[in-house]
C-alpha cells in the first residue's frame, strides 16, 4: 500500500529550542498512526506543521506526493482535522456550519454529502440546532462531521475522545474504524487514551523532547518493554531520561 | 481566487448576524446614537457659529462619513477577532482557502456590516435635522470610496497584527481609529493643527477627503487635486497592508502564532 503521508527529517525550531528534532515517518492508505507522548514532546508541533499552520525549519512533509510547503491549497483540500481545543462558530446551527465549510472546501454536492454524514453520526436530530447549546458528545459528532466534510484522504486527529462518555467514546472509535476501512484514508491519532490508541493502531510512534524514542506495533512494544500494556510502556518511556530506541 | 470560497467566509458571517436580532441592532443602535448627537451639536454650531452659518450639514455629514470610515475598519477587525473568540480560528486556517479570498470576503463582509449601521442613521438625519447627505452629489460616492479602502487598510493592518501577536493585539484594534481622528481632520480644517501635526496629516487619506466633503459643503467647490491625492495615497496604504497581512501570516507560521491563537 502506497504512502499517503511522508515526514522526512522534520525539523522545528523556536529560537534556539528545538521542538521537534529531526523526525521521520510514514503513513500508508488504510492505516492509522498513533502519535503519543507526554505533554511538549512536540505532538502538537508536529501536527501543526502537517496541518500547514506552522513553517517547518527543516524537512518536507509530503500528502499524497505533493510537498505541504509548495502545494499548500491543493494538500489542505485532502485533508482535514479535529480536535477539542479547536470548535464550530458556537451561534450557528450545525448545519449551517456543515454549509460554510462545504463552501470553503469546495464540496460539489453539498446536499448529498450532509445528508450523508448526518446519516452516518447520527445528526438527524442536531442539525438544525445551534452549536453552542451542544453536549459536549454532541459538539464532537458535529465537528467530527465538519472534519470529514471535504472526504480527506488524511485525517488528523487530536484527542477526538476526550471528555466524552465512554458511550459516546466508543460510539466515535467505532466510526473511525469503519470509516477507514471503508474509505481507505490515513488517520494521525494523537491521543492519551492509550486503550483508545490499542484498539485502533496498528503503529505507533512514541515521542519525547522532540525525537520519535521508540515506534512498533501497541502489542510489539508492550512485549519489547516488558509491560502489561501500552500504558505502562506509555509511562516507562515518559520517565526514562534517554531511550532505546 | 475562488468565489464559492469567498462567498462560505461571507455566509458564516452573515448566518452569525442574521441569527441574532442583538446583533443586528447592536450594528444599527451606535451610528444612529452617534449621528444624533451630532446632529444636535451641528445644529448648535450652525446657530452659533460664522464658519458653518451657511452650511448646516457639515458637522452632520463629515461625522456620518467618519463613523461610516470607523464603521469599516472596526467590522473588519471584529470579522477576525470573532474567529478567535469563536475558537474557529484554526479550522479556518486548515482550510483550503487562499489569504486573498480571506481578505476578499472579510473585504465584502464589513461593507455590508457598515452599510446595516450607517443607512438607517443616514435616514434618520433628513426628519430629524433637514439635512440630506446625498447634497454632497456624486462627489459623495468618491468619498465613501475613499473612506471605505482606507477603513478596510487599517482593518486588514489591525489583523495583521492579530495574526502576528495574537490576541493580545486586540486593544489596538480597538484604538487605531482614536489614534488617527486627531490628525484626519474631521470636524476642523487641517490649519487648525500644529504645523508639524499638518505634515503628519497630509501624510493621511483622511485630510483631503474631509477636507474635500467640507469644500463641496461650504463653498460649492470640487477640489479633484483632494480626491486624486485620497486615492493616491489610499492605493499606496492599502498595497502595504495587503503585503504587511502576508508577512505576518509568514511569520505566524513561523513562530507558532496560528498555532496558539487557535487554542
Amino acid at each position: 500500500m502506497q504512502n499517503l503521508v511522508e515526514v522526512i527529517n522534520l525539523k522545528k525550531k523556536y529560537g534556539s529550542k528545538e521542538a521537534v528534532k529531526d523526525i521521520s515517518f510514514n503513513i500508508k492508505e488504510n492505516e492509522i498512526l498513533g502519535l503519543l507522548g507526554p505533554n511538549g514532546s512536540g505532538k502538537t508541533t508536529t501536527i501543526g506543521m502537517m496541518l500547514g499552520l506552522l513553517k517547518p525549519t527543516y524537512g518536507e512533509i509530503l500528502i499524497d506526493g505533493k510537498k505541504i510547503e509548495e502545494n499548500r491549497i491543493e494538500t489542505l483540500q485532502k485533508i482535514n482535522f479535529i480536535s477539542p481545543y479547536i470548535e464550530l462558530p458556537k451561534k450557528l446551527t450545525v448545519r449551517q456550519n456543515l454549509i460554510v465549510y462545504c463552501k470553503l472546501y469546495n464540496v460539489l454536492n453539498i446536499k448529498n454529502r450532509i445528508e450523508y454524514l448526518v446519516e452516518k453520526l447520527r445528526l438527524e436530530d442536531l442539525l438544525d440546532r445551534v452549536t453552542g447549546e451542544l453536549s459536549s458528545g454532541q459538539k464532537n459528532r458535529a465537528s467530527l462531521a465538519k472534519a470529514l466534510i471535504n472526504n480527506p484522504t488524511v485525517l488528523f486527529l487530536d484527542e477526538p475522545t476526550a471528555s466524552l462518555d465512554p458511550e459516546i467514546g466508543d460510539f466515535i472509535r467505532s466510526f473511525l474504524e469503519n470509516y477507514k476501512k471503508e474509505k481507505k484514508i490515513s488517520i494521525l491519532l494523537a491521543s492519551h487514551n492509550m486503550n483508545e490508541v490499542t484498539r485502533l493502531c496498528k503503529k505507533v510512534l512514541m515521542m519525547k523532547d522532540g525525537s520519535i524514542i521508540d515506534k512498533g506495533n501497541p502489542e510489539e512494544l508492550i512485549r519489547k518493554h516488558g509491560r502489561k500494556n501500552l500504558e505502562e510502556v506509555f509511562l516507562k518511556l515518559s520517565r526514562s531520561k534517554d531511550e532505546l530506541y | 481566487m475562488s468565489f464559492i470560497k469567498i462567498y462560505g467566509l461571507f455566509l458564516r458571517h452573515f448566518y452569525l448576524i442574521t441569527r441574532s436580532f442583538p446583533r443586528i441592532l447592536d450594528l444599527i443602535y451606535w451610528p444612529s446614537i452617534q449621528i444624533t448627537l451630532w446632529g444636535f451639536i451641528s445644529n448648535f454650531f450652525a446657530s452659533h457659529s460664522a464658519y458653518y452659518n451657511n452650511a448646516v450639514g457639515v458637522i452632520l455629514t463629515c461625522a456620518i462619513l467618519y463613523d461610516f470610515l470607523f464603521r469599516t475598519s472596526i467590522g473588519f477587525n471584529m470579522l477576525f477577532l470573532e474567529e478567535i473568540w469563536s475558537r474557529n480560528f484554526t479550522n479556518l486556517f486548515i482550510a483550503p482557502i487562499k489569504i486573498g479570498e480571506i481578505i476578499t470576503s472579510l473585504v465584502i463582509t464589513a461593507l455590508i456590516r457598515a452599510l446595516i449601521g450607517l443607512i438607517p442613521a443616514i435616514l434618520l438625519t433628513s426628519p430629524l435635522f433637514g439635512i440630506s447627505i446625498l447634497d454632497l452629489g456624486i462627489y459623495l460616492f468618491f468619498l465613501f470610496m475613499s473612506l471605505y479602502i482606507f477603513g478596510i487598510t487599517l482593518g486588514i493592518l489591525v489583523s495583521a497584527g492579530l495574526l502576528r501577536f495574537g490576541p493580545s493585539f486586540e486593544n489596538i484594534a480597538w484604538s487605531t481609529m482614536f489614534l488617527l481622528a486627531p490628525f484626519g481632520c474631521i470636524y476642523y480644517p487641517v490649519e487648525i493643527l500644529p504645523e508639524f501635526f499638518q505634515k503628519i496629516a497630509y501624510l493621511l487619506p483622511l485630510v483631503y477627503i474631509f477636507e474635500e466633503a467640507r469644500s463641496i459643503l461650504i463653498d460649492h467647490t470640487v477640489n479633484y487635486k483632494n480626491i486624486m491625492n485620497a486615492f493616491y495615497l489610499n492605493g499606496v496604504y492599502l498595497i502595504l497592508a495587503i503585503s504587511l497581512f502576508y508577512y505576518s501570516f509568514g511569520q505566524a507560521r513561523k513562530k507558532g502564532t496560528l498555532i496558539n491563537i487557535g487554542e
